[in-house]
């Protein structure tokens, strides 16, 4: 069994491991969804790897970083697939899975295909704020640290001035995650707003993988 | 921050000190002044530059003196440290707000002195987007340039940059956006000021995290601009070689 303990997954991601056929590159935010659905589904032909979770917070380097990934570990499997969407690369992780000819995740982000990315676009909203679980857990690491508020709190309303809510998109059912996402809208002067999503659309790309 | 903080120490231990090794500013000559200025913008102390601004106003500065030397000269170091990597977002947004904190001063002053002009911009985050940190840079420092800056503030539709277009008639358009679902819209209002013919009336200046100089050709920006720093260096460059076209 993996290390699944989010600060490797923030800073430094997970190796392939297992013996599956079919290896998927994922962010490591995803790797907890993606290690329960493999366990519920018996979904054993899928090999994980994780790319450090905190690429999320320098998006011009996802792309080098996957295309890196999938080249080493190809021609150790049948197939490779890129657990990612967009994910602020403006494109360019699409145009390279395109030209490696592997396939990832639809959507501008985790939040949206958690929630389904046609859902997702439909609500329209600009002054929202997203968690997933994962990113609940990591708010400091992720957010708070980053951005200096630990240090300098008066620029938060520079930051997130124009934001109105914190919407916390839950994969699981678990109260203290909810109390600690609430925490975090609280922190940030938001109102907090709690969506149930499941795995959505990550199991579906999954099961097609 | 090490070449910032040398001056500090110098000044410190040499002759200005109070008995709490606080500096005083109106004890230091204008030179040192501004140089303290310079480290205090670094650090982001509002107040001190506050302080500092109405010191050299109170010993006869012009108001556009001030802004070029002092504040604008600080922050252009602030702007080439954080493109170098040694300093970060955090950092710079507490130097302009300590810088934003001086120009409030200088603003009424500068209007009132009949300071130079070299353009006019309007500025707006896009449609879609509420993020305005970058924004708010470039129309710092464009004002610091001396430029005048309209700001639309954020989600802007194609309309309000049309209507503020053709109220304030100014040389640059700004467009920026923070995320990559929100940046295609550049390319709405680019496209809309072509179909209207109005598309070469202005320079259009194009920037924001997502964006790249690519990006910025393909939508038939005039520029794409990386940082503050870029977006004022670019105005000048293309305002000069406008004002050159208009007096050939």
């Amino acid at each position: 069994m993996p290390d699944l303990s989010d600060n490797i997954l923030t800073e430094r991601g997970l190796p392939p491991s297992g013996a599956g056929r079919v290896l998927v590159v994922a962010c490591g935010a995803l790797a907890h969804e993606i290690v329960a659905l493999k366990s519920l589904n018996g979904w054993d032909h899928l090999d994980l790897q994780c790319l450090p979770a905190i690429l999320h917070n320098h998006p011009e380097k996802i792309t080098d970083a996957v295309v890196a990934a999938v080249e080493e570990h190809r021609a150790d499997y049948a197939r490779v697939f890129v657990a990612y969407a967009d994910c602020g690369t403006g494109g360019y992780l699409e145009a390279a899975c395109k030209k490696l000819g592997v396939e990832m995740i639809r959507g501008p982000h985790c939040y949206a295909f958690f929630e389904g990315v046609d859902a997702f676009e439909q609500r329209g909203e600009i002054t929202s704020f997203y968690l997933t679980d994962f990113l609940a857990r990591q708010f400091d690491a992720f957010v708070w640290k980053p951005l200096g508020l630990d240090r300098h709190p008066q620029l938060l309303e520079m930051y997130f001035g124009h934001y109105e809510t914190l919407v916390y998109m839950a994969q699981t059912d678990d109260p203290a995650l909810t109390a600690k996402a609430e925490a975090c809208a609280e922190r940030m002067g938001l109102t907090f707003e709690r969506r149930f999503t499941g795995y959505g659309e990550l199991a579906t790309a999954l099961a097609n993988a | 921050m090490g070449e910032r903080k040398k001056n500090a120490l110098f000044l410190a231990k040499d002759s200005f000190m109070a008995e709490d090794d606080e500096i005083i500013l109106s004890e230091l000559n204008d030179e040192e002044l501004v140089e303290q200025m310079f480290d205090d913008l670094y650090d982001g102390l509002k107040e001190e530059i506050e302080e500092g601004v109405n010191i050299l106003l109170g010993r006869g500065w012009a108001p556009y003196r001030v802004l070029t030397e002092a504040l604008v000269g600080g922050m252009t170091i602030v702007g080439k440290d954080f493109r170098d990597g040694i300093l970060f977002v955090p950092e710079v947004l507490l130097a302009a707000n300590a810088m934003k904190g001086g120009m409030a001063i200088l603003k009424p002053l500068l209007a009132e002195t009949g300071a130079p002009r070299v353009g006019k911009m309007v500025i707006g985050t896009v449609k879609g987007d509420i993020h305005d940190i970058g924004k708010n840079l470039v129309s710092m420092m464009m004002e610091g340039a001396g430029f005048e800056v309209v700001d639309l503030g954020i989600n802007n539709a194609v309309e309000a940059y049309l209507e503020a277009l053709e109220a304030e008639k100014p040389d640059i358009l700004g467009m920026s956006a923070l995320l990559t679902t929100t940046m295609p819209y550049m390319k709405t209002v680019i496209d809309t000021m072509v179909e209207m013919g109005i598309r070469d009336d202005y320079i259009v200046l194009v920037g924001g995290a997502p964006l790249n100089e690519e990006f910025g050709k393909a939508i038939g920006a005039d520029a794409y601009c990386r940082d503050a720093a870029v977006a004022v260096e670019t105005a000048k460059e293309f305002c000069a070689r406008r004002h050159n076209q208009m007096n050939a």
